[in-house]
């Protein structure tokens, strides 16, 4: 394989479940080195995805090659390139954190030795090393997220998979788990991140897909992404009442706006011009709704990505932890 | 040598984290136990009778044995996704599957030998065979894993996977001559006797402790042999279809 070809190549993947089309057409290259983002709400074929990424689902159609290897082919030695880190932090509770590092390490045919030098780095390098000896299942949340992130590299791999990483632990933990992670891609590794934390995504990745339910809808780098946002003008109102009907009787009074309604109540506004608040509170409060924050978004990418998906991230980022608190990923 | 590493590795961990733990030891000690003090009041015939009870004592010490350790073992790790971390790494899913089972082969091969130690102590056990007793207890061990690993596969709660274990196994007391012979069986129930390997491995059994086999030996070897492929490959295939979507 050659330097400048892309490390991950994913072609037309699609795959169903009975009826459903979790992942349909799915295209996208990721190059060596680089730290790409694949952000989209839940359910939208995120974790599918990457289930088809790393082996551990077939695809109905399309290729993927890992390294120039076709994963139909040759899935062990496709494997062999990758480490994944699931969503959920999946290592055994019976064993100590570094006998997990060990363990983890034997499945990758890494010798005795090897492996335990390896360990004890990485427990050093997540700040793990003093729970060295403790069983995995008396970890607190983020010690649990970071240990299955060092089981998820203790081979060294070229790639790594990281499906949520940060979901449901600490500030102080994700915070550190963000700084390993941009540290591992500082170092060459090619990370290829799922999130729904946009502002996670912003700050580390280079190039975002956004994926909706089953589809990319746009592929990026995060600077041409907020290069729209650029002389854009977006106030979000937050009421209580029909926002599918205010947006369009917004849209029919104050032609030069474009509105859309915000899961959850309320209507974003955006106009290439100043948006004067006044005359849209007045209208909204005639029609009985009561508004209680009119708030100027600053160019994000979370309002790029609302604009190119329809989705509220913050709506994206409730239903996601309603998830994980309920069990599901 | 890296699926070897794999191996040694995967069977080492799941021999410290469930069969030496204290509660499988003394489940596979106290268990073969039971059965045979079960037995031996139950027939009233006393000690001398102990010879014609073994070979259904160690039959079912490996059944009992391997099925409950195995399909709750595997069946929790899939639930918990551990069991996600062996499907990712680069070995062969035959080299994996073989490495999760082995540990419950060598499992119900020791409780096997719980009921002949006892019965070495009450009775003379001169005339067993231990040449052919021995690769009989290994292949039924191998066939009852097997076993396991087909409902581990086929459900997904450890519940179910008791139940569902429980489904093979107590028809198995009767219908595989473990304590009376198939012969005596109305002639309908026959046919389900002979497509359970178990029957093959208790006619094993009878042939190495009490030289009263019904087939010959490399006969029942043959089709132990088979059947164990036969469940072992349709357990592959389950794998591949439901946990490799």
């Amino acid at each position: 394989m050659r330097d400048h070809e892309p490390l991950i190549e994913v072609e037309g993947i699609a795959k169903r479940f009975g009826d459903v089309v979790a992942v349909d057409s799915v295209a996208f290259a990721v190059q060596r080195g680089e730290l790409f983002g694949f952000l989209g709400p839940n359910g939208a074929g995120k974790t599918t995805t990457i289930n088809m990424l790393t082996g551990l689902a077939r695809p109905d159609a399309g290729t993927i090659r890992i390294a120039g290897i076709d994963c139909s082919k040759k899935p062990r030695a496709a494997q062999h390139l990758m480490g994944v880190v699931p969503d959920e932090s999946n290592l055994y509770p019976e064993l100590s954190g570094f006998a997990n590092l060990c363990f983890c390490g034997s499945l990758y045919g890494m010798r005795k030795r090897d492996r335990e030098s390896r360990a004890r780095e990485l427990l050093g390098q997540f700040g793990l090393a003093d729970a060295a000896k403790r069983k995995f299942g008396g970890y607190s949340r983020g010690m649990k997220r970071k240990l299955t992130i060092a089981a998820g590299i203790i081979h060294a791999p070229p790639i790594l998979f990281l499906d949520e990483p940060t979901t449901g632990i600490d500030v102080a933990s994700a915070r550190q788990i963000r700084q390993l992670i941009a540290h591992m891609n500082a170092r060459g590794t090619t990370i290829f991140l799922t999130t729904h934390y946009i502002e996670e995504a912003e700050r580390l990745c280079r190039r975002i897909a956004f994926i909706v339910k089953g589809r990319i809808v746009r592929t990026d780098t995060v600077e041409d992404l907020m290069r729209q946002s650029e002389g854009r003008h977006v106030v979000q109102f937050a009421f209580s009442g029909k926002s599918a009907e205010l947006s369009d009787e917004i849209t029919a009074e104050f032609p030069h706006l474009h509105c859309q309604a915000v899961v959850g109540g309320g209507i974003r506004v955006e106009s290439a011009e100043p948006i004067r608040v006044g005359p849209l509170v007045r209208l909204l409060e005639d029609r009985g709704a009561e508004v209680s924050e009119a708030r100027k978004m600053r160019p994000s990418l979370e309002e790029v990505f609302v604009r190119i998906t329809g989705i509220e991230a913050a709506a994206m980022k409730q239903e996601k932890d309603k998830a994980k608190i309920g069990g599901g990923t | 040598m890296r699926a070897w590493i794999a191996f040694w590795n995967i069977l080492t961990k799941d021999m410290r984290s469930y069969y030496l733990k204290p509660p499988n030891i003394s489940w596979g000690l106290l268990f073969p136990l039971v059965w045979i003090a079960m037995f031996l009041i139950r027939s009233r015939l006393g000690i001398e009778s102990l010879p014609s009870l073994l070979p259904g004592l160690v039959g079912l010490s490996i059944l009992f044995g391997t099925t409950s350790v195995l399909s709750v073992t595997v069946t929790f790790e899939k639930k918990g996704r551990s069991f996600e971390r062996l499907l990712l790494a680069p070995i062969s899913l035959e080299v994996l599957m073989l490495a999760k089972t082995t540990g419950a082969i060598l499992f119900g091969a020791v409780n096997a030998f719980v009921p002949l130690v006892v019965g070495s102590f009450l009775t003379d056990l001169s005339a067993v065979n231990w040449a052919t007793l021995i690769p009989a207890v290994v292949l039924i061990a191998v066939n009852s894993t097997f076993l396991g690993l087909f409902i581990a596969v086929s459900v997904k709660e450890v519940f179910e996977a008791q139940t569902f274990s429980n489904f093979f196994r107590f028809p198995m007391i009767f219908l595989c001559g473990l304590f009376f012979p198939i012969g005596q069986l109305p002639i309908w129930l026959r046919p389900l006797s002979y497509i359970l390997p178990l029957t093959y491995g208790a006619d094993a059994l009878h042939g190495s402790i009490r030289h009263a086999a019904a087939l010959p030996l490399p006969a029942d070897f043959a089709l132990l042999t088979a059947f164990g492929a036969v469940l072992f490959g349709v357990s592959l295939r389950n794998i591949r279809r439901r946990w490799i979507m």
